[in-house]
């Protein structure tokens, strides 16, 4: 991210302190993490010391401070999918991808996370991928789920078994 | 472009609107709320785009893409007018029968029909379904006729009505009073009385005033505010102005959790279509009143819902509680008076406002008044949005509207309130539901989640569960909520891992006692509810996990032994084909020779229960 884009950023919210968190959301928007230079940057334009938005950007989940992979897979694990079985399901994507919540694949194709509710309670239990709901999931369905988004070569077998 | 500057020219606009709908004329509805996307509402919509392109160019038929209908469990719903027939389930490829036969000819296709669980007919029109019949849905009710990006839509049923009475025929102290008279307690989850709370603001000495919308919808389980502010975001901003206007604000902010992108979105162009007509912004509706509203996104911080967090952010600090010795309708946001109400408490006022106090005390009990929105979600036939009068018991909810549990299990408990709430057992399965009664029994309101559980939901693992986020989402201040939910989660996974012991119990409720009394804000002050409410309800779930090792629902994962039972096992290998830790070997079955049973390696088992899900033989059996 340039600087001239995130002075159009700051700008767009009046150049303001307090609009800190929106600029933030932005820049995470458009890269899908905080940069590092970006956050020094940010704080030279607005006078605010780089701790106080470290403190801003760990405290709040929407803010990740690692690259994140190309694809996004949030499993919900709100109240209702997680007495429909949502931990089994984020067990399986483990088994699946090999990581964990919150790291990436070594292919920067994946990035796994869960949330407290994406309020699609109904359904559950929920999983999104960048952004688009399948509901009443099952660890059975994972597989057949991930493979659209996987890229290409391991649309096959890519659990590691044929 | 039009801009309203009277009310009399709000109702020539209006008939205007309506003169232009041909109600007889067909009209497709599809629901677009969020838990049909998740049942792919999108492909349907298209579909229906195609055909009427292909097929009725210029002919009249509309399609609308609504909000929210709430019976989220049989979405994609689609509703043909004028006939009003209601089919659900709908595939993309139903779509061209649909257009044939429903929309062109008025014949009803059968198999797209809801059918009645008990009798078993087919139900034709919405009404008929069981799962609305006990409901009472005054504020939900228009998501399902309007389109919310579509601020005519919503002025056609009536909206704005409200606002244009406020303004013009109502002072601000008649409104409080009128507020205050229909007793509209908030919807987040503390049930503070709203008109109390607006009176307190309008008479702090200030100048600035400021109210907020709290739509940092966080309790995991609940989401009638994303379907409220994504289906009919105007009666949100409609309660949000006739409240300002009562208060003496003319700024006002919503704070939206970033989870809610659609809400974020409908919301938005609300505000811009409200401030063209001049229903929003300087001299609204030529009244001499300003106000305006901005959006402020939330960070994905539980904590941030409460009143004095979410100013906190709004200023673009850390979300941390602060202690309220000062009230925040006294010194809130930017240290001036603030009034914060929750989205469906404002999407109440123009409802009291149009039908008058008096009716809206006809609703609902002695101490809670009007309706309340629950997401009926968990192991129940009926999930979705459910809007019922207060004092409607929670059988009536459970197997009336929510049509019972599901593959016949018993009901074990209902989880209300969120993190903050409590489990109640079956044995009070005929309380009546209102924010006092709730709370007698150790739960609460909060802001409407109700999670049905059955006896297939271990307690020990839901009060778990519920530690688990409230020890990340404590904001760290309070080192007894900091390290009182971190103590208690770690105590309860040693009960759920089988390490339990005999006074982890009595622990567990000193903990929460700490917790309760020492903790600032009511994240911390509520945040042992789970524990102590199942502890008192399901005492002995926990001895069964502590003394015998053995998680009686199934669930605990440490406690469970998988076997696979040689005289069902038809030897097929699926099971061995799923283990993520080849731990189960057999001879598989070949076309002319007989296999043999598989058999779990226990050694190598980690209790990951996909052989039992691949089994189409119910032949692994969980002990």
């Amino acid at each position: 991210m340039t600087h001239s884009e995130i002075e159009t950023i700051i700008e767009r919210y009046g150049n303001k302190e307090s609009a800190i968190l929106a600029i933030l959301q932005d820049v995470q928007a458009k890269e899908k993490y905080l940069p590092k230079e970006a956050l020094e940057h940010i704080g030279e334009k607005l006078g605010i010391p780089i701790n106080k938005i470290y403190r801003i950007a760990t405290f709040y989940r929407a803010f990740s401070l690692m690259p994140r992979g190309k694809h996004e897979v949030c499993v919900c694990l709100g109240t209702a999918c997680h007495v429909r079985g949502a931990q089994r399901i984020v067990d399986q994507i483990k088994i699946e991808l090999g990581i964990r919540p919150g790291e990436t694949t070594k292919d920067r194709n994946f990035t796994l996370e869960t949330v407290n509710c994406l309020g699609v309670c109904a359904a559950g239990p929920v999983l999104a991928i960048d952004g688009e709901y399948f509901g009443k999931m099952s660890s059975a369905k994972v597989d057949g789920t991930l493979k659209k988004f996987r890229s290409d070569k391991k649309k096959e077998g890519a659990n590691g078994k044929a | 472009m039009v801009r309203l500057s009277s009310p009399q020219e709000l109702e020539k606009y209006r008939d205007q609107i309506l003169s232009k709908r041909k109600p007889n004329q067909p009209l497709i509805t599809v629901c677009g709320g969020t838990g049909c996307h998740a049942s792919g509402c999108h492909a349907v919509v298209d579909a229906f785009r195609s055909v009427l392109q292909e097929k009725a160019k210029g002919n009249g038929i509309g399609l609308r893409v609504t909000g929210c209908h709430g019976f989220c469990e049989r979405g994609p719903l689609v509703i043909i007018h004028p006939q009003k027939v209601f089919y659900q389930k709908v595939k993309p490829e139903d779509v061209p029968t649909i257009f044939q036969d429903t929309v062109l000819k008025g014949k009803v296709i059968e198999s797209l029909l809801y059918e009645h669980p008990v009798t078993g007919e087919k139900v034709v029109s919405e009404e008929e379904v069981p799962f609305y019949q006990k409901q009472k849905r005054m504020i939900l009710g228009n998501n399902g006729s309007i389109d919310p990006t579509q601020i005519e839509d919503y002025l056609a049923v009536g909206g704005y009505r409200a606002l244009a009475k406020a303004l013009f025929s109502m002072k601000p102290e008649e409104i409080i009073r009128e507020v205050k008279k229909a007793n509209l307690r908030g919807r987040g989850g503390g049930g503070f009385p709203a008109g109390l709370k607006w009176e307190q603001c309008r008479n702090a000495p200030d100048e600035i005033k400021y109210l907020i919308c709290n739509a940092d919808e966080g309790d995991p389980g609940a989401y009638m505010d994303r379907s409220l502010l994504e289906g009919n975001p105007h009666s949100v901003l409609e309660g949000m102005i006739i409240g300002a206007f009562a208060i003496g604000s003319h700024e006002g902010y919503i704070f939206v959790r970033h989870e809610y992108p659609l809400a974020l979105e409908n919301v938005g162009l609300g505000i811009q279509r409200a401030r063209e007509l001049g229903l929003l912004g300087k001299n609204i509706l030529g009244s001499g009143f300003d106000f305006d509203i901005k959006i402020s996104r939330g960070g994905g911080a539980f904590v941030a819902g409460e009143s004095t967090a979410l100013m906190a952010t709004i200023e673009g600090n850390v979300g941390e509680p602060r202690a309220k010795h000062i009230h925040t309708v006294v010194s809130g946001l930017y240290d001036k008076p603030t009034n914060l109400n929750n989205v469906e408490t404002w999407a109440n006022v123009p409802v009291i406002i149009n039908e008058g106090a008096d009716w809206f005390g006809r609703i609902g009990t002695e101490g809670s008044k009007g309706t309340k929105i629950f997401s009926l979600v968990g192991k129940v036939n009926n999930t979705g949005l459910v809007e019922v009068p207060m004092g409607i018991t929670l059988r009536e909810i459970v197997y009336d509207i929510g049509g019972g549990i599901p593959e016949g299990k018993r009901f074990k408990a209902v989880q209300t309130g969120g993190p903050s709430g409590g489990c109640i057992p079956d044995s009070m399965i005929d309380l009546p539901v209102d924010f006092d009664r709730l709370t007698e029994v150790g739960s609460m309101m909060g802001s409407g989640g109700m999670i049905v559980m059955d006896e297939a939901t271990c307690m020990v693992d839901v009060a778990k569960y519920f530690m688990n986020f409230l020890k990340d989402e404590s904001c760290g201040k309070c080192t007894s909520c900091r390290e009182g939910t971190k103590r208690m989660h770690e105590v309860l996974t040693e009960i759920s891992e089988g390490r339990g012991k005999p006074e982890h119990i009595t622990l567990l409720e000193e903990l929460g006692w700490v917790t309760t009394e020492a903790s600032l804000c009511a994240l911390g002050g509520t945040a042992s509810n789970p524990v102590l409410s199942t502890i008192k309800y399901f005492r002995q779930e926990y001895e069964e996990h502590i003394l015998n090792k053995r998680c009686p629902a199934k669930v605990c994962r440490a406690l469970l032994h998988y076997r696979i039972l040689p005289d069902l096992c038809t030897s097929c290998g699926r099971c061995a084909k799923a283990c993520p830790e080849n731990a189960i070997t057999g001879v598989q079955k070949k076309k002319k020779e007989k296999g043999e049973p598989f058999v779990i390696a226990q050694e190598k088992c980690i209790q990951c229960g996909m052989c039992f899900e691949t089994c189409k033989f119910d032949a692994v059996e969980v002990q």
